[in-house]
């Protein structure tokens, strides 16, 4: 297929003939358009393009996709896509997965990909519910959350998942909510060019088992307020007046009213996606409703070694100074003949 | 100046001999009985070896567990086995004597390094007096060594520190056997020079070392005898190397991938006793290997499973408790159909274990255990150059039936090493992938990820990257043919059967079965995996003496040989020796309901040929 033809995508061209079988209203079909779209965008041919999911509601998500697609068990997503981007690096390769099937049984997989920065773009359906097994509280679940398996409330800490990578130290990390297409699209555009594990954490709504689960930041009343959209280079600006502001303070964010105070645009802090140092990243992952907007858009985009990369740079490396001989490995270092 | 052969003392022939180091795991006991192993492949001798070490690296110096062992045969005749009990005890410590010295026959050459047993080295093995003294030994012919003073007068002069001069005393103990039994001494002079290529200091000293244990042995007048073990009359002409069964694995695959023109991949996770397997495979990058460390066992197997539907030869390695881990994966493998070679090097469990012992005891795990009806392909190899077939042949299959498959090895096989005739690369059997690799191959039909070959019942493997090949694959059922999910109760009960059908058809591919003894007669000996050898040098033994009886192995353990019910049922008794608590012994009598007979020692250790022939004997239908 030329790169003309392939200009010419179009999302339903990524689109397959299985209908979704998500519950109507879910957060999930937002995302799905919102997929569609940017790969139709970038330009890859469907074929060379690999979708692969654990277990969970969002990891039906290879179904709907017209790439090559693997639905796998619960948690092992980043797993399976690592063979797969080792052994074909010439396939892009997605991960569609949830914050049961990534955070909880599969958190070893997804910090050892993010960790060895393997070139796979990882989307995290955040809804902070178990919704295919009817609505037990997940590690993203807030600390007191009421679910069937916690009638009490829950007693778990959760984890912020943003932390979590940046401790694994991540090269990518973008994040947006289900219903904002335009935030979503743009991050999911900078994670397809990205090159390396790239990290989207979607805030998904789950209408069923967790209806409502990111209004607070989502709904049209409160989103300008509750949410900060990150460009690189440029000061952090938030709030339905554009007023807002966040400032650091050594390496304590805070939140400033631009004309208060003294305070002027000069004085807040300008977002560095591509800085290197993860000390920033983390304050950015730490901002947590209700004391923060909430950062979305792409908090992170650095450049570092890439792990299939280097493990065929390897293969090629060897190949170029040792001649593969069969029939000599298997001759060994010494033989002996008998007559 | 080399080691040579030539000794003003008498020689005495003999047809075989075994000789067991013994040491602490710090005592390079190891690597002095690969060195004499090797030297004795070298010389044209059959040999076969038994490391027998503990699980902890460098255990407390004089410890009874931290006792290393290695057990080496060697035979001017084709041999089988490391042998039951030594001629030849070589022991570095009162703990090694304390361990070992069950294994050495009587009238049995004991040599010790006598310089060891001091009070508080005895105090540690449980000696209340000192074993070289009282005269406890007086079964065997005892030599005592003082082995730390000898080196240290062989290296006067070269400023070397106490500890250093401690580790060469090895090449002391190494230096005399090879005297005693006519080696040559220059693999391991090739060897000292490689080791310590970059400290010339330490290269002269263990030479020097080496020699002087030689020429102690040329002028002492505490040997007045040499032994001769000439080289093997009956072994089949061609080209041998020594191999261990790890590595012979590593290179079954390799081939198997060559044969294929696929790329291999191998996702592990460090494990004893399987580990070697991925460090021979990290050392092969120029054969295209790709290996991947993976955090855990099961991230090895997905990424395995992974790379697999990215169309190479994808291979996973561990030992029992990493089988366990990957159960659910390997599911996984079943109802995707990928190819899959997954390698079980077992040990003793459950659960930890006997992490260096060898056991037979993950049969019905492999089998079993896994949830749903999920039926896979088990073959066994029965000996280190075994492997390579059996590795490759496990390649072969999986490529072909679009199947996993599980190769079992032991503790025994894969650290043990034996000779083995090197294959012609041109005479292994070509492995054809027949990738789906071209949306014209449809000829207009839509694509069906699930179409069965009406032969093998194999579905497509489908070249991923391939323009209008674009399909999804999964762990749900799926309808037949298309692949798309499927919770139609009729279907499900087609797929599960066709699933079945399909590794039960992988029975065409097997031989007839290789009976040894009369067709006909009183007891069949039916073995798998490491006690092969044991048993057929048992069932000799007695063939010798007269008795009517008959030895088979079983490489293909699912499906069984088409062939064995038959054979099974010309004999009066069936006797299965397993290192375990009768595993195969269950499914030959759930597969055939015949009145089967079993033999179980689960010690760690493998079988002897003593114990096997007292356990034929046992069941001879009187």
């Amino acid at each position: 297929m030329t790169l003309a033809t392939e200009n010419l995508l179009k999302p339903k061209d990524f689109a397959t003939d299985q209908d979704p079988r998500w519950c109507p209203g879910c957060g999930d079909y937002a995302i799905l358009n919102s997929v569609q779209r940017a790969l139709a965008k970038q330009g890859i041919a469907p074929h060379k393009i690999a979708t692969i999911a654990g277990i969970g509601c969002s990891s039906r998500f290879p179904y709907y996709m017209a790439t090559y697609g693997f639905h796998t068990i619960h948690g092992r997503a980043p797993a399976v896509a690592t063979g797969l981007k080792v052994a074909r690096p010439d396939l892009q390769v997605w991960v569609a997965t949830g914050d049961g099937d990534a955070l909880s049984i599969g958190g070893n997989h997804f910090i050892h990909a993010v960790r060895r920065n393997v070139d796979v773009k990882v989307l995290l359906f955040n809804n902070r519910i178990y919704g295919l097994t009817k609505g037990q509280y997940s590690p993203t679940s807030e600390l007191g959350k009421k679910t069937k398996s916690s009638p009490q409330g829950t007693v778990d800490n959760p984890f912020l998942p943003m932390s979590l990578a940046i401790g694994a130290e991540a090269s990518f990390m973008g994040r947006s909510i289900d219903v904002d297409g335009k935030t979503l699209g743009d991050v999911l555009g900078a994670a397809a060019a990205h090159k390396g594990t790239a990290f989207v954490e979607i805030m998904q709504n789950c209408n069923i088992f967790n209806d409502g689960a990111w209004d607070h930041l989502s709904s049209k009343e409160f989103r300008a307020d509750m949410t900060i959209l990150l460009e690189h280079d440029k000061p952090m600006i938030f709030g339905a007046n554009r007023d807002k502001g966040i400032r650091l303070n050594g390496l304590r964010p805070e939140v400033v009213t631009i004309g208060e105070n003294g305070v002027t645009e000069s004085d807040l802090w300008v977002h560095d996606a591509h800085d290197e140092d993860p000390t920033r990243a983390f304050l950015l992952s730490r901002m947590e409703y209700p004391a923060f907007p909430v950062p979305v858009g792409v908090i992170r985009a650095v450049q570092r070694p890439v792990y299939d990369a280097l493990v065929n740079a390897q293969i090629v490396e060897q190949q170029a100074v040792k001649k593969a001989n069969l029939q000599s490995l298997l001759n060994g270092r010494s033989t002996w003949t008998v007559a | 100046m080399t080691a040579s052969a030539t000794s003003a003392k008498p020689r005495e022939v003999r047809e075989s001999v075994i000789i067991r180091f013994a040491g602490d795991s710090g005592d390079g006991i190891q690597l002095t009985g690969n060195q004499f192993s090797a030297a004795s492949a070298l010389a044209g001798n059959d040999t076969a070896t038994f490391p027998d070490y503990p699980a902890e690296i460098r255990a407390p110096t004089g410890t009874l567990f931290g006792v290393s062992g290695f057990q080496l045969h060697f035979a001017s005749r084709d041999i089988l086995t490391p042998g039951d009990r030594a001629d030849v005890l070589v022991v570095m410590s009162p703990a090694a004597l304390a361990v070992n010295r069950k294994w050495l026959k009587p009238n049995g050459i004991l040599i010790a390094n006598a310089d060891s047993f001091q009070a508080k080295n005895l105090k540690m093995a449980g000696y209340t007096e000192n074993p070289l003294e009282d005269g406890s030994l007086a079964d065997f012919q005892l030599f005592q060594l003082d082995l730390s003073r000898l080196t240290n007068d062989a290296l006067q002069g070269y400023g070397l520190s106490a500890k250093e001069v401690e580790r060469c005393k090895n090449y002391f103990a190494l230096g005399l056997v090879f005297w005693l039994f006519e080696r040559d001494g220059g693999l391991v002079e090739d060897e000292i020079r490689r080791k310590f290529a970059t400290k010339q200091l330490l290269l002269d000293a263990n030479l020097k070392v080496f020699h002087a244990g030689w020429d102690y042995g040329e002028n002492t007048e505490l040997f007045a005898l040499r032994y001769s073990v000439p080289s093997a009359k009956d072994i089949a002409p061609g080209t041998y190397r020594s191999i261990a069964g790890n590595e012979a694995v590593a290179l079954g695959l390799v081939a198997a991938s060559h044969r294929a023109g696929l790329d291999l991949f191998y996702g592990s996770y460090p494990i004893t006793p399987a580990t070697d397997i991925l460090h021979t495979f990290a050392g092969l990058k120029e054969f295209g290997v790709r290996t991947f460390q993976a955090e855990d066992e099961i991230a090895a197997i997905c990424a395995t499973i992974g790379a697999a539907y990215g169309n190479q030869l994808a291979v996973t390695g561990t030992s029992g408790p990493g089988i366990a881990l990957k159960s659910e994966a390997m599911g996984l493998a079943v109802m995707t159909e990928l190819p899959l070679v997954i390698v079980n090097v077992q040990r003793g469990g459950p659960s930890t274990g006997l992490p260096t012992k060898t056991e037979q005891a993950d049969l019905l795990q492999v089998l079993y255990g896994r949830n749903g009806e999920s039926p896979m392909p088990v073959l066994a190899a029965r000996s280190a150059g075994d492997a390579f077939e059996s590795a490759f042949e496990a390649a072969r299959i999986a490529v072909k039936y679009r199947v996993p498959v599980v190769l079992l090895t032991d503790g025994a096989i894969a650290n043990g090493a034996e000779p083995w005739k090197i294959p012609d690369v041109d005479s292994l059997p070509i492995i054809e992938p027949n990738l789906l690799d071209d949306a014209a191959k449809l000829n207009g039909e839509p694509l069906l990820p699930y179409l069965r070959d009406p032969e093998t019942l194999a579905r497509p493997w489908i070249k991923l990257g391939t323009p209008g090949l674009e399909h999804r694959i999964g762990g749900l059922e799926k309808w037949d043919k298309t692949g798309h999910i499927a919770y139609d109760p009729q279907n499900h009960h087609n797929m599960v059967k066709v699933r079945q059908a399909k590794v039960d058809g992988i029975a065409a591919e097997i031989p007839p079965s290789h009976v040894e003894g009369p067709e006909t007669g009183d007891v069949l000996v039916v073995t798998w995996g490491s006690p092969y050898g044991a048993a057929l040098t048992a069932v000799r033994e007695l063939q010798a003496q007269g008795l009517s009886v008959a030895h088979t192995n079983l490489r293909w353990l699912n499906p069984l040989p088409p062939d064995l019910h038959r054979i099974l049922q010309k004999y009066r008794v069936v006797l299965v020796p397993e290192i375990n608590n009768g595993q195969l012994v269950k499914v030959l009598r759930a597969a055939y309901a015949l009145d089967i007979q079993q033999y179980n020692r689960i010690s760690g250790l493998p079988l002897s040929v003593a114990e096997l022939r007292d356990a034929i004997v046992n069941v001879l239908p009187h």
